[in-house]
């Protein structure tokens, strides 16, 4: 049988009871819009029809989905790869920020303790990168990227991280020489803190070792006893440290005790030191006026900052 | 009274293509213009087979448009359930018409469709939208030819 084919039967079979069934529907439909508007029960017969048509729904949207998935893997591809690039760059970019952040965090410890070493009788320091070091038994010295023109005088106490590192010897304009505590030729006057004696420290060629061939045997020095100077000369303030005592020898054959010590600064690892210039009216100031005039107003001395409250 | 078992299954397989058609995700842009295919198909079956189509399918067609669009139950059944009514009822008038008239038919229809739906839509306190829900009657008009070829071809097809 066609599926249109004589409308004149559906007609006259159908045209009285089509009213009817329009109407029934009608009704039908009025109730249901009543019921729903009315009350909630409709609600959970909602819910569920449209969770039975959520597959369809699913299986309708995935032709879009996978050509938009197709899509973003072949058209996106390039602007992936510039992106990556981008990306890549950055991160270099980034990497050497770390690694210069790291190198001034280092530093930046440096100059703390620095810092701590500076006793109250310094008035100004002047921060200096190590730029070249010679350290062998006839000559310990150190070169330093601060000079003359930056204030930097003859004979001017040198300090490092924990102590004492030396004095400068010859100032160039942009440089300086900076002779060390255990350069052969180098004497600190010096203090054991705990006796209060007093005797000269000298630089033995050996990086860090320091002798103080000027005890008698029987003097109170031992192992341990903790060296600073004694402001005594002219050349260093009072009371920066400087050295510990490492050795005590005393044999029968020579009438002075044989004493080493190890300085606290590493004289051979530090990277940051700093001049100093001393408090002129501190009467630990040592003698020798300091000059620190003219040069580059940017690398010259600054006033010490407070120092940090002690924890 | 018995249906062709045939036609029924045809019917409602094209139905399900429409409603296909009438969910199918769309860009924003093109979806306020989207025909209203399950509607169209109901008119046609109405017009073509009443004894296919007719005022059940029209209201069976119109609660799954309630359903998917989230409206008030028999809100669309009963808009739909009119359209396929006045099918019915006039699908021997209108068969015999012009391609041009049954196309100014099946505008009528639409807008008294769409008409029902924002009706029920203002008594019952529902947003009515603005100019832009109208689209649909003027894009589902110019589509309907089209519509119509393609399911007449079919049921040629399955004639044959």
């Amino acid at each position: 049988m066609a599926a249109y084919g004589s409308g004149k039967r559906y007609l006259s079979q159908r045209s009285a009871p089509i009213d009817l069934r329009f109407a029934a529907y009608a009704f039908l439909c009025v109730a249901l819009m009543f019921f729903d508007q009315r009350g909630g029960w409709l609600e959970s017969v909602r819910y569920g029809l449209r969770a039975a048509a959520y597959p369809l729904e699913l299986a309708l949207s995935s032709p879009s989905a996978a050509w938009r998935f197709t899509r973003e893997v072949f058209e996106e591809r390039a602007a992936l790869q510039a992106e990556n690039r981008a990306l890549r760059e950055e991160i270099r970019k980034l990497q050497l920020l770390a690694m210069q952040r790291s190198r001034l965090e280092r530093d930046n410890a440096e100059l703390r303790t620095l810092r701590t070493t500076a006793t109250d009788v310094i008035e100004k320091w002047l921060p200096a990168d190590v730029i070249g070091s010679e350290t062998t038994s006839l000559k310990q010295r150190l070169t330093v990227d601060r000079g003359a023109v930056n204030g930097v005088v003859e004979g001017q106490t040198v300090i490092a991280g924990s102590g004492l590192i030396g004095q400068s010897l010859r100032v160039g304009p942009w440089s300086t020489e900076i002779i060390l505590l255990s350069d052969p030729e180098h004497a600190v006057p010096v203090q054991i803190t705990r006796t209060g004696v007093r005797t000269l420290a000298l630089g033995t060629g050996d990086t860090g070792v320091l002798s103080l061939p000027y005890l008698p045997l029987q003097s109170d020095v031992r192992s341990g006893d903790q060296l600073v100077t004694s402001g005594l000369g002219g050349v260093f303030p009072a009371g920066v440290p400087v050295a510990e005592v490492t050795e005590v020898r005393r044999d029968g054959a020579s009438p002075l005790a044989q004493v080493r010590a190890r300085t606290y600064a590493t004289l051979d690892r530090d990277r940051v030191v700093a001049f100093v210039w001393p408090r002129a009216s501190h009467p630990a100031a040592g003698g020798k006026p300091q000059s620190d005039t003219g040069g580059d107003p940017t690398a010259t001395a600054q006033p010490l900052p407070p120092p940090e409250p002690a924890p | 009274m018995k249906l062709p078992r045939q036609s029924l299954f045809r019917a409602a397989v094209v139905l399900l293509l429409a409603f296909i058609a009438q969910i199918i995700p769309l860009p924003a842009a093109v979806d306020v213009l989207r025909p209203p295919f399950v509607v169209l198909v109901v008119i046609f079956w109405s017009l073509r087979a009443p004894g296919v189509g007719g005022i059940g399918m029209g209201f069976l067609a119109g609660l799954a448009l309630d359903i998917y669009r989230g409206a008030l139950f028999g809100q669309y059944a009963l808009a739909t359930a009119v359209v396929a009514y006045l099918g019915v009822r006039q699908h021997l008038l209108i068969r015999n018409q012009t391609q041009f008239q049954q196309g100014l038919y099946v505008f009528a229809n639409l807008l008294l469709w769409e008409f029902v739906v924002w009706v029920i839509d203002g008594w019952t306190g529902q947003p009515t939208g603005n100019w832009s829900r109208w689209l649909p009657v003027l894009s589902g008009t110019i589509v309907w030819p089209l519509v119509a070829w393609l399911l007449d071809r079919a049921n040629a097809v399955a004639h044959r």
